[in-house]
């Protein structure tokens, strides 16, 4: 059994502009296959990914905002979000989406998979990482 | 316990340099490359801003991304440490981490 290592996605990037939070998802659900401690970091423009009502249906491209809900299913259970971030945009937690996770070893109990952390509550979840990667 | 930061934009294009010096933590790295060197010169508008936040971690610079843009070693802000591709290496190596802030 080789050792498990924390990995953080970070995530810096509004959604549609570019492919980089659409990559990022992918390789997150790639790597959830193999049974890392996983969590995902949202700041700066990267809050944006996370805001619920998403529709890109007239401007013809692919809504990926319904995966995040799903990643509890893959034991990706921890996103971090940074407060100043959402601050700086004018949303608030009410803005995003409400994703959740089913707690296995709490009679699978729903909980929220979000975690509205400060700035430098954020550089403590980087700093605590085996391996960040940026996207 | 420490992190290398390496940062390739210019601050005067995104505010990545600016989220990485909020980020970073005291005794950290910071690496300086690709268009990321602009944040490393003296006398421009973010000069004050990088000495500032950059205070408590160590700024680095990649010295053959300084020359290739034309900018004296001279215009490199005093406290900027310029390095080359081996002594990166050797830092990356030698750090707990490496985060790349794009």
């Amino acid at each position: 059994m080789s050792e498990v290592k924390k990995f953080l996605y970070v995530n810096r990037k509004a959604p549609y502009g570019t492919i980089y939070a659409q990559e990022a998802l992918e390789v997150v659900l790639i790597g959830a296959a193999f049974d890392q401690d996983v969590s995902l970091a949202f700041l700066d423009d990267g809050v944006f990914q996370l805001t619920k009502g998403q529709d890109t249906k007239d401007a013809g491209l692919k809504n990926f905002s319904p995966t995040f809900r799903a990643l509890g299913d893959y034991e990706v259970t921890k996103l971090y979000v940074e407060q100043e971030s959402l601050d700086e945009r004018g949303l608030t937690l009410d803005d995003l989406q409400d994703i959740q996770y089913e707690d296995e070893d709490d009679d699978y109990e729903e909980k929220p998979s979000i975690i509205v952390v400060s700035r430098a509550g954020m550089a403590d979840v980087m700093a605590d990482q085996d391996v960040v990667l940026s996207f | 316990m420490s992190t290398l930061h390496t940062v390739n934009k210019s601050p005067f294009q995104n505010q990545t340099l600016i989220s990485c010096l909020g980020h970073a933590k005291a005794g950290d790295s910071v690496l300086l490359m690709e268009d990321g060197v602009y944040g490393a010169m003296s006398g421009n508008a973010m000069s004050e801003v990088v000495a500032g936040m950059g205070a408590n971690v160590k700024l680095f610079v990649l010295g053959s991304d300084v020359t290739a843009r034309g900018i004296d070693a001279g215009r490199v802000a005093e406290g900027i440490t310029s390095v080359n591709y081996e002594e990166f290496v050797g830092m990356a190596a030698s750090c707990d981490r490496v985060q790349n802030w794009l």
